[in-house]
């Protein structure tokens, strides 16, 4: 925990170094090298008059909700696809086209298809997180061991017995995983959808800072998207360890 | 004598390789009495798992049926337990999980579960252990919760598939004591699948001596010694050095 710490201030005080030494022998123009402390200045202003709460607030529920809508539909379908072989062979090459072409290519699709509203971005989240997810989701179930579900069918499992009672816990690991990563992914893109056709959120303060050149407000929202991941990466990953505490064998 | 507790009745199995039908069990016929403690022996790949997994209703054979009670298999169930090499437990659960695991799905009452986990984790001596997880136990612990998993379901029928192969020599003998002890008590039909000799006579009521591939059966023994056996008894000695040379000429012919 100490180390943890010590490398975030290592790193703190060289971005002070190389901001405050830039400032006096002026490398590049200082204006667009800020300092913490002007960062520091910019997010308390911010939190002051509510705007970086109301942004962050807007970003979080649209990921929130875009996650979820994707994590129920990855892992219903998930499962399905694991358990039928017919399904599986239907889904897999449609999914294995679309997954590669890159979410943000179908971002102006989605505020055509949703408008500039809320839907847009969390119609867009859900999107771009289901397919990991589902692949994680189908994959772990697959990857259950078959003795796993013969011990359980020499005890008398019937079938609906072996999904609930085996399969799933069986691939919650997985299933936890792929989760984190959709989280993870939700983070990452909704900063592009709200660079695009959004009136608030952590993506459009982003925008506001480019547009009226105000670099401090730009790093102010790199950081707060960076602290926010690590924190739900950090909540996830209590989630993981108390369910998954004794698995390894 | 009463009908057989299971009849194996002309079961043979090939599997497809390469397109083509190797054949692994080679036409079958066994019946095991209740109560009968059996194991089956012979050289590597001789289909004696192969039969205990049609037994258990994991596989299908390719001609015959195995009759359990008078009525054909057609999978697996609870009538018959299962104890596997690599242990398979439940990992996700705690060791009264796993042997709670069969008769919750009977749909037992809680107490009734915790009866039977406490009656056999003391039978197998982890009564202490119920709380852990199946990756905090070591391996002779691991087969000891199988071994109580599998008859807190209460079947009339263990099948045993090499349970005590992955166990160093030490532990391997002291759970051949405790099984011995086990169904002294328990009195369960007991299929065996092994390929150590003296634990075959040291455990078996007969011993079936399987052909290299296709597994037939070869030779049976009865093993006429007392319930508790003595590894160096002269009349132990003797059966072992038998069947020692009846599967040996088994072996010989898988590498010729």
């Amino acid at each position: 925990m100490k180390i943890r710490v010590l490398a975030l201030f290592v790193v703190l005080v060289a971005w002070a170094a190389i901001a405050w030494g830039n400032r006096l022998i002026e490398v590049i123009n200082p204006a667009i090298v800020p300092t913490p402390a002007e960062v520091f200045v910019t997010t308390a202003g911010a939190l002051r008059d509510g705007s970086l709460v109301r942004n962050l607030a807007t970003s979080l529920v649209r990921v929130l909700e875009g996650f979820a809508i994707a994590a129920a539909a990855a892992l219903g379908l998930g499962v399905l696809a694991a358990l039928c072989a017919p399904l599986r062979t239907m889904i897999e090459p449609v999914i294995e086209f679309v997954r590669p072409i890159p979410p943000l290519a179908f971002l102006p699709m989605f505020l055509v298809w949703f408008g500039l509203g809320e839907s847009s971005k969390v119609a867009f989240i859900a999107y771009t997180t289901f397919f990991p997810m589902f692949i994680g989701v189908a994959a772990s179930v697959l990857r259950v061991d078959v003795m796993l579900l013969r011990a359980a069918a020499s005890l008398g499992a019937t079938r609906a017995d072996l999904l609930r009672r085996v399969m799933l816990p069986a691939a919650l690991p997985g299933i936890i995983v792929a989760l984190r990563l959709g989280f993870g992914l939700a983070l990452f893109v909704i900063v592009g959808a709200e660079f695009i056709g959004a009136d608030a959120g952590l993506g459009n303060l982003i925008m506001e800072g480019r547009t009226y050149f105000n670099p401090p407000l730009i790093v102010m929202g790199a950081l707060m998207l960076g602290a926010l991941g690590s924190l739900v990466n950090a909540l996830l990953l209590g989630v993981e360890r108390r369910f998954v505490h004794a698995q390894d064998s | 004598m009463s009908a057989p507790k299971i009849r194996i009745a002309g079961v043979s199995k090939s599997f497809q390789s390469d397109g083509r039908a190797a054949a692994a069990l080679g036409g079958v016929d066994l019946d095991v009495a209740e109560r009968e403690l059996l194991c089956l022996l012979g050289p590597s790949g001789c289909g004696k798992s192969t039969l205990l997994n049609i037994v258990a209703g994991f596989l299908t054979p390719s001609t015959g049926t195995v009759f359990v009670d008078g009525r054909a298999v057609t999978g697996p169930g609870a009538d018959r337990g299962v104890v596997f090499q690599e242990y398979v437990l439940f990992p996700w659960l705690t060791v009264a999980g796993n042997v709670e695991f069969g008769p919750k799905l009977a749909g037992a009452a809680a107490a009734e579960r915790q009866q039977a986990v406490a009656r056999y984790l003391d039978l197998v001596g982890l009564g202490a252990h119920a709380t852990k997880f199946p990756a905090q136990l070591s391996g002779g612990m691991k087969q000891r919760v199988a071994i109580a998993r599998a008859l807190a379901n209460h079947p009339s029928i263990i099948l045993m598939d090499e349970p005590f192969g992955a166990l160093d020599a030490q532990t391997r003998e002291v759970l051949q004591d405790e099984l011995s002890r086990i169904q002294r008590v328990e009195h369960k039909t007991i299929v065996f699948v092994t390929h150590s000799i003296r634990e075959a006579v040291y455990l078996a009521d007969r011993v079936v001596v399987m052909t290299s591939a296709p597994g037939r059966i070869k030779q049976i023994f009865d093993v006429k010694l007392p319930e508790v056996r003595d590894r160096f008894a002269p009349e132990f000695t003797e059966i072992e050095a038998a069947i020692t040379r009846s599967v040996k000429e088994e072996v010989r012919k898988v590498h010729e």
